[in-house]
């Protein structure tokens, strides 16, 4: 680096460096180089072809906040206990100032995670986030995943209504499967032979611990992501070979993609606003608003709409495998779908990273896309024919997918042409966008 | 070998291992109580014992009663009902077991190892399916015995899982008559 400024390389890129002006600024970043971090983390050089897939991130951070402020808010008012939860609950409706509408962004708030987050995911599957040197990132973007679905599984609880009840019911059930151990740890779970009290205070401990969680394991997957720098729609990496082919590249997060990224959330959050404004309760169940029964189990138990998928996966191990029964084999398929989505990055053999330049892999990834809301679809109706025939080839497919189409294909297939760089493709596609003099 | 001198360890060695089995033990005693606090508490695990007059049951009707938090279904069954149950001993039952803590362990599903008395007109079962702990609807599914609305587990007259994802047929708690009219439950 030989010009005046100082230099720094941020995920090996080389980037102009934060230098302390103001006597105030200097003083501070020699004891605590905080403006500086921030400075990087806000300035970082950003691939400039992100297209609009490369907005779910933004989403889903204004997500886990909003979450958070008006779960804290929700709190306030609410009382968890068998006799008190479901009153508290209507309370917060009827008479709390705007409660209801607190209510209502936190409830559909769960929604708009998790659109965020399948749409996030299924960008990196097509255009190879998770492969080297971003494993780790992919790791613990599942891991937030995860934590994601055991919270609102839990906030779901809260409201004790009938689905709420049911729903615990049912799904402290899984870990019954496990053999020897399964009753045990279900008991350990419920705080008792049945969902009662006991469990419903801890799952109002655990669904406040859990957001906080899931933020300490968001910085971490921005640091590493930032560690290695972001993928881009080609999969091809931006040049570090000099600050100069590295600009040509790139533009700084900030101000480009902080824009960008608030004009996407903009019309993101208006359908978001419509949905609570208008529709509330269009991705409820009306059997929630009847307190919670253990004696009557509501006639068709359906989860929220994003854990259908993984739902089906369960009801479609109608058989036994081999010493497995049907019950643990459900269990096991459902969490083993996760688990080879985690183990994506070891089960791609393919060093092409964007389905962009995989002509068969594109076939194969849409299918994939098509399964998951085949599954969907089929874990809201009944676990009737031809529903779990439908769910077993679905299933079957994701298995397949992972374990089969990932490591195969990279073998076989032929990839077309790639770009040699960024500021190539960038070129050929934006022509009559000029660079910047 | 460096360490020729100290075959036995040195002193230093000594109050590492010494130190770190202390930690260990010391964080286990501290994590235990955390862990343990979630199991059921001193009133949950009081073991309730309930009575249950069935006098006013009529031969086809069912009751259910909350016990252990969990429902417990009392059905005094017709003779074509205890007909059809017996039959069903012959037929292909996906758990041979009969589930009843009253009776042995290996005891098999037969419909007289299910019922609650000699005439077998009394069936007492923890009404759970054994799938996910649903509730099943009676007089349902293909079976006409129970059915359950979640994953579609079909159970016959004497509550065996006949077909659908449940493992075992629906489970007998302790249960007797202590009167004539009366059943005691655990």
């Amino acid at each position: 680096m030989k010009s005046g400024t100082p230099h720094e390389e941020i995920s090996g890129i080389p980037h102009d460096a934060y230098e302390p002006k103001t006597p105030a600024e200097k003083w501070l970043e020699s004891r605590l180089p905080i403006i500086g971090l921030l400075h990087t983390t806000l300035t970082i050089p950003t691939p400039k072809n992100l297209n609009w897939m490369w907005i779910w991130g933004v989403v889903l951070v204004f997500a886990l906040v909003m979450q958070i402020v008006t779960g804290i808010v929700l709190v306030m008012h609410y009382q968890p206990g068998v006799d008190t939860a479901f009153a508290s609950v209507e309370h917060i409706m009827r008479n709390v100032n705007a409660g209801w509408a607190f209510r209502y962004v936190h409830s559909n708030g769960a929604s708009l995670f998790f659109v965020a987050v399948y749409a996030h995911i299924f960008r990196n599957l097509y255009y190879g986030g998770y492969k080297y040197p971003r494993e780790v990132t992919w790791i613990i973007g599942m891991l937030i995943y995860l934590l994601m679905m055991a919270t609102a599984f839990m906030g779901y609880v809260l409201p004790w209504g009938q689905m709420s009840f049911w729903g615990a019911t049912v799904i402290t059930g899984l870990f019954g499967a496990i053999p020897l151990i399964g009753d045990s740890i279900q008991t350990w779970l419920l705080g008792g032979p049945a969902v009662d009290n006991p469990t419903l205070t801890r799952f109002f401990s655990l669904h406040y611990l859990l957001p906080f969680m899931i933020l300490g394991l968001t910085i971490l997957h921005v640091w590493a992501f930032h560690h290695t720098g972001n993928n881009n729609p080609t999969g091809v990496e931006v040049r570090r070979t000099s600050k100069e082919e590295a600009e040509r590249d790139t533009v700084p997060f900030w101000p480009y993609f902080v824009i960008k990224d608030l004009y996407a959330l903009v019309f993101v959050l208006v359908i978001f606003a419509i949905i609570v404004g208008f529709m509330p309760n269009y991705l409820g169940h009306p059997d929630n608003y009847i307190e919670a029964d253990a004696l009557v189990t509501p006639a068709h138990i359906v989860p929220e709409w994003y854990f259908l998928p993984f739902y089906a996966i369960l009801r479609a191990i109608t058989f036994d495998i081999l010493f497995i029964d049907s019950k643990l084999g459900g269990v096991i398929a459902m969490f083993g779908s996760i688990l080879v989505m985690g183990a994506a990055p070891w089960l791609d053999t393919s060093r092409v990273r964007s389905g962009r330049y995989r002509p068969r892999f594109k076939i194969f990834f849409w299918l994939f896309v098509l399964a998951f809301f085949v599954l969907m679809w089929c874990g809201a109706m009944p676990p009737e024919q031809p529903f779990v025939i439908i769910s077993q080839i679905a299933t079957l497919y994701w298995f397949a997918y992972f374990l089969v189409v990932l490591p195969v294909l990279g073998l076989t297939e032929k990839p077309l042409p790639m770009p040699a760089t960024i500021e190539e493709d960038f070129r050929r596609r934006h022509p009559d966008i000029k660079p910047a003099e | 070998m460096a360490h020729v001198e100290h075959e036995t360890g040195t002193r230093r060695d000594f109050l590492y291992v010494a130190t770190t089995a202390a930690g260990v033990v010391a964080t286990g005693a501290v994590v235990w109580p955390l862990i343990n606090q979630m199991n059921p508490s001193a009133d949950v695990q009081a073991l309730a014992q309930i009575q249950v007059d069935v006098s006013a049951m009529t031969p086809g009707s069912q009751m259910t009663v909350l016990f252990l938090g969990k429902p417990v279904f009392i059905r005094r069954r017709t003779e074509e009902e205890i007909a059809q149950a017996a039959a069903d001993d012959e037929a292909n039952l996906p758990d041979p077991l009969a589930r009843n803590v009253n009776l042995a362990e290996d005891a098999p599903a037969t419909d007289a190892n299910r019922a609650l008395d000699e005439g077998r007109e009394w069936l007492v079962m923890i009404g759970v399916c054994t799938h996910l702990g649903c509730v099943p609807l009676a007089e349902a599914g293909d079976f006409d015995g129970w059915f359950c609305p979640c994953h579609g587990s079909h159970y016959d007259k004497s509550g065996r899982i006949r077909r659908g994802p449940a493992p075992e047929n629906m489970h007998i708690p302790v249960a007797e008559f202590i009167s004539d009219t009366v059943i005691q439950l655990g």
